[in-house]
């Protein structure tokens, strides 16, 4: 049953980011170029999905899940080098394809080639970080 | 296009929606980077099945619905060096930080997460930049 809510919560996020048009890098790419065509839609994609998550956030309160034991509990509010780190990295690869994970894998149909290389390398550097991220704590030292 | 926002208002509905249903059905965070994460490096192994249904949903409801719209369109830079290089930082960098567009942006922020609110300040400051040094200055993409 938790297979078919996640079959579902991946198909309307799918959908929503397929409709949204955050699959379209010109669009992704368009809201960062600050400087240039400003694209303001992801603004309102973020808008409109952050107001549906803020109410069920309130709505856990107090309450369990359906299907499962507990709701996830709040991280640690430390702000880490790696979150940091991972985050400039990220959003130089979002800023240069102007993919994400998200829509990187909803338009595995639709990417051609290109996509799938995308995605195929998104990948690798996820097997890798594991080992990248042992590497940098034993090398720097978390502060 | 002009009702590009009234599109992203709806799409982004629909993600808000998702992101919802799958916390308060299944008590998770609806992180792109973190479901697929978990399943190639291997630490999401116990909960396989889950993960593998969401991504299964997230790839055969777009490509459907992409059909029936008569075909969709990513317009992906054809630069392999760029591609590659950018799905490798794309890659590390949200497993390193720990979230992605989808579970920093829409699931952090949502709940008032310090951790999501920072995290998307920098890979938005950090897009931003890119696009700056890459398109205007260098004019490679």
């Amino acid at each position: 049953m938790r297979a078919v809510v996640s079959f579902v919560t991946g198909g309307l996020f799918g959908l929503g980011l397929l409709i949204s048009g955050m699959t379209d890098t010109n669009k992704v790419q368009g809201w960062l170029d600050v400087f240039g065509d400003w694209d303001p839609t992801l603004a309102f994609v973020m808008g409109g999905a952050i107001i549906p998550m803020a109410i069920a956030w309130r709505y856990t309160i107090g309450r369990k899940p359906v299907l499962a034991a507990a709701f996830p509990t709040p991280p640690e509010p430390r702000i880490g080098r790696n979150l940091v780190i991972g985050s400039v990295m990220f959003g130089m690869g979002w800023g240069l394809a102007g993919l994400c994970p998200g829509p990187a894998i909803a338009s595995l149909s639709y990417g051609g080639i290109g996509g799938l290389v995308f995605l195929v390398a998104m990948l690798a550097g996820m097997v890798l970080t594991p080992g990248l991220r042992a590497h940098f704590d034993s090398a720097l030292p978390a502060t | 296009m002009q009702y590009d926002w009234i599109m992203g208002l709806i799409g982004g509905g629909l993600i808000g929606l998702a992101g919802a249903l799958f916390l308060l059905v299944n008590g998770r965070v609806m992180g792109a980077s973190g479901i697929i994460g978990g399943l190639v490096d291997g630490s999401g192994r116990s909960d396989w099945a889950e993960r593998a249904a969401l991504i299964a949903g997230l790839v055969t409801v777009p490509a459907i619905a992409a059909l029936a719209m008569g075909g969709s369109e990513t317009n992906l830079t054809g630069n392999w060096v760029i591609i590659i290089a950018a799905g490798l930082l794309v890659g590390i960098g949200t497993r390193l930080a720990n979230g992605c567009t989808s579970g920093h942006g829409v699931c952090g922020i949502s709940r008032l997460s310090l951790r999501g609110i920072v995290a998307t300040a920098f890979y938005i400051g950090a897009g931003g930049l890119t696009m700056v040094l890459f398109k205007h200055v260098l004019g490679v993409i």
